[in-house]
């Protein structure tokens, strides 16, 4: 089992990973994936049962891990490289042409640690539902995870899985949403209010938590409470207060880092607040 | 010539019903999902039969084939039930992501296809589905025009890594394949030998076809009646080799000539032997409510209509 402080340093490795992923691609999304990168370290690292280096579709007998928001791939492929799912020398081709790297997470390509593409918003639950009834009908324990965005909870499909997986009690599968409270043209609740969205997941049916995301002790406590609320027939879903942009001071607060990409300038400026803890790619 | 008769008639969706059942009996991992719609699609018997392989949905299509995608992750072969219109419009973009592009072996299973819906009208009468599908790439989209062929393709394709496309329907129509038919996905069946025009079929409109050859047979002209019960993949060898020897195609289908086999044959014909192609099908106009065989009559997909295509054709070849 890989230590708090350890995985802290990982942590810190991922996020200049995806600074450099984003910089280097001259594109993309820095925010999000920047704000869950301890929830994706602490499962990689942690969390999950899994075998990075004799990847299956079919993950029999391991955890699985869906990421609905595919724009945070940056964060993703990261730790997928770091947990061994493949070289980290291959972030370096993130986004270019001929690259398993796609944009958006893809299996066309045949990278391990992806199961199912994303990035359209809203289906990843339902596929994540799916997996989690799959797991059940071949008798395999363990569990499955999936990663939302606040701002993906406006699609409708997401509350189709979510009154299926309370209907359906499965009780197998934990989502998590990453509440930054930020999306691509502004602030979530002036896009389109999500209301309260504690109440309207327990009204589902779901077991709710709440989790500081940005704090590895907090988000390792979350993750546990959460797996041990699991096999009680109902879904539990961990509402993870984040910040977009966390560790680079001019890219929190704001939902403009969002979407774009650094310039050289403020990409030196935010990678000095990460040191270089296991090598870069 | 050969000639084809039926003792009785029976509708697609029933072929895909007892086909379902008996799959639950060869194969474990095929498991069913179905919105809302299980008697329609006849479902209940692998419902009843199998129950913890079994999953209502309820009206959530989009959730459906994201359910089944996850499903086929965990190596189950699901196959989603519910109306062609509510089995691609509905859900185009989540069968484009998590199903073909992702390679999910998931069967999507469409009933109540076309205009012989019949009094429910256009907005459950989709004549856009086959173009839609045709154009995902990694789906195979399969049309089968009677009980035995249908059944037959619902067991075939379990045995097919990948996503399909099985459309079928709701009316009571000819049966007149063999029972004990051997479904081979991709390969195009030659219902009748012929020298003057080729005839390319799919769905309902096969029996129309077969009809025609004979009409056409009385005034002399030797039409190949080819059941075309995949349109993707194609079998281009077929359509080649018959076009090759007729020199002229009509092409007849429950659904837009834009997209579905008219354009499938065309494209083929016009690439590798160009000749002249009439398009029987529904010219880019919605459904509307009346008798399926009503409906057929007016929206001009019946036999008479593929007679006059024939003759068209014929005289269009040296013109």
């Amino acid at each position: 089992m890989t230590d708090t402080g350890k995985l802290k340093k990982i942590a810190t490795q991922v996020r200049r990973d995806i600074l450099r992923m984003v910089f280097e691609a001259r594109s993309w999304h820095p925010g999000g994936p920047l704000g869950a990168t301890e929830l994706l370290t602490a499962l990689y690292f942690r969390v999950l049962k899994h075998d990075p280096r004799n990847f299956t579709m079919e993950g029999e007998g391991e955890d699985l891990f869906f990421l609905s928001n595919g724009h945070l791939s940056a964060g993703w492929y990261s730790v997928l490289a770091r947990s061994g799912y493949f070289s980290t020398e291959e972030l370096s081709t993130f986004r270019r042409i001929d690259s398993r790297l796609q944009g958006h997470p893809a299996t066309e390509e045949g990278l391990p640690g992806v199961r199912v593409a994303s990035g359209s918003l809203g289906q990843g639950l339902s596929v994540a539902c799916g997996a989690a009834l799959a797991k059940k009908l071949n008798g395999d324990d363990r569990l499955i995870y999936c990663l939302m965005g606040d701002g993906e909870q406006q699609e409708g499909q997401v509350w189709e899985a979510a009154m299926f997986a309370a209907g359906r009690k499965i009780d197998n599968l934990i989502g998590i949403i990453d509440y930054n409270g930020q999306q691509i043209d502004g602030a979530v609740n002036d896009v389109m209010p999500l209301g309260d969205l504690k109440a309207k997941w327990e009204a589902f049916g779901w077991r709710v938590l709440e989790m500081e995301g940005n704090n590895m002790e907090a988000v390792l406590d979350g993750l546990e409470q959460a797996r041990s609320l699991c096999m009680k027939e109902e879904p539990v879903m961990i509402l993870m207060h984040t910040e977009m942009g966390y560790g680079v001071d001019f890219m929190m607060g704001t939902h403009e880092w969002h979407g774009k990409p650094p310039n050289e300038e403020q990409f030196e400026r935010a990678i000095s607040n990460f040191e270089e803890t296991l090598g870069d790619y | 010539m050969k000639a084809y008769t039926y003792k009785e008639k029976k509708d697609t969706r029933s072929g895909f019903g007892s086909g379902l059942l008996e799959l639950g009996h060869k194969n474990p991992d095929v498991v069913g999902l179905c919105a809302d719609l299980t008697g329609s699609l006849k479902m209940n018997d692998f419902q009843d039969e199998f129950p913890d392989r079994f999953f209502q949905i309820g009206i959530a299509e989009a959730n459906m084939m994201g359910v089944a995608a996850g499903l086929a992750t965990g190596g189950k072969i699901p196959y989603t039930g519910t109306f062609a219109n509510f089995s691609t419009g509905r859900v185009y973009d989540q069968i484009r992501q998590s199903i073909a592009y992702s390679h999910k072996n998931v069967k999507i299973c469409a009933s109540h296809a076309g205009i012989t819906l019949g009094e429910d009208g256009a907005t459950h009468q989709i004549l856009e589905d086959i173009g839609m599908m045709r154009m995902l790439p990694n789906m195979t989209v399969i049309v089968p025009c009677d009980y035995n062929q249908t059944r037959a393709a619902t067991l075939a394709i379990a045995d097919h890594r990948g996503p399909v496309y099985l459309r079928f329907g709701r009316p009571k129509v000819p049966n007149f394949t063999a029972p004990d038919q051997d479904f081979i996905i991709g390969k195009a069946v030659v219902m009748n030998q012929g020298s003057d025009v080729s005839i390319f079929a799919t769905g309902h409109l096969v029996w129309e076809a077969v009809e025609a050859g004979q009409a056409l047979a009385s005034k002399g002209i030797s039409a190949e009646i080819i059941n075309i019960h995949t349109i993707k993949p194609l079998d281009e060898n077929q359509v080649i080799q018959s076009v090759r020897k007729t020199a002229c195609a009509v092409t007849a289908e429950e659904h837009q000539v834009y997209g579905g086999l008219g354009d499938a044959i065309s494209q083929t014909v016009a690439r590798h032997q160009p000749v002249p192609v009439e398009l029987v099908g529904v010219n880019d106009r919605f459904g509307e409510s009346g008798k399926p065989d009503e409906l057929m009559k007016k929206f001009g997909l019946s036999s008479d209509n593929i007679v006059d295509a024939a003759l068209r054709a014929i005289g269009r070849k040296h013109a």
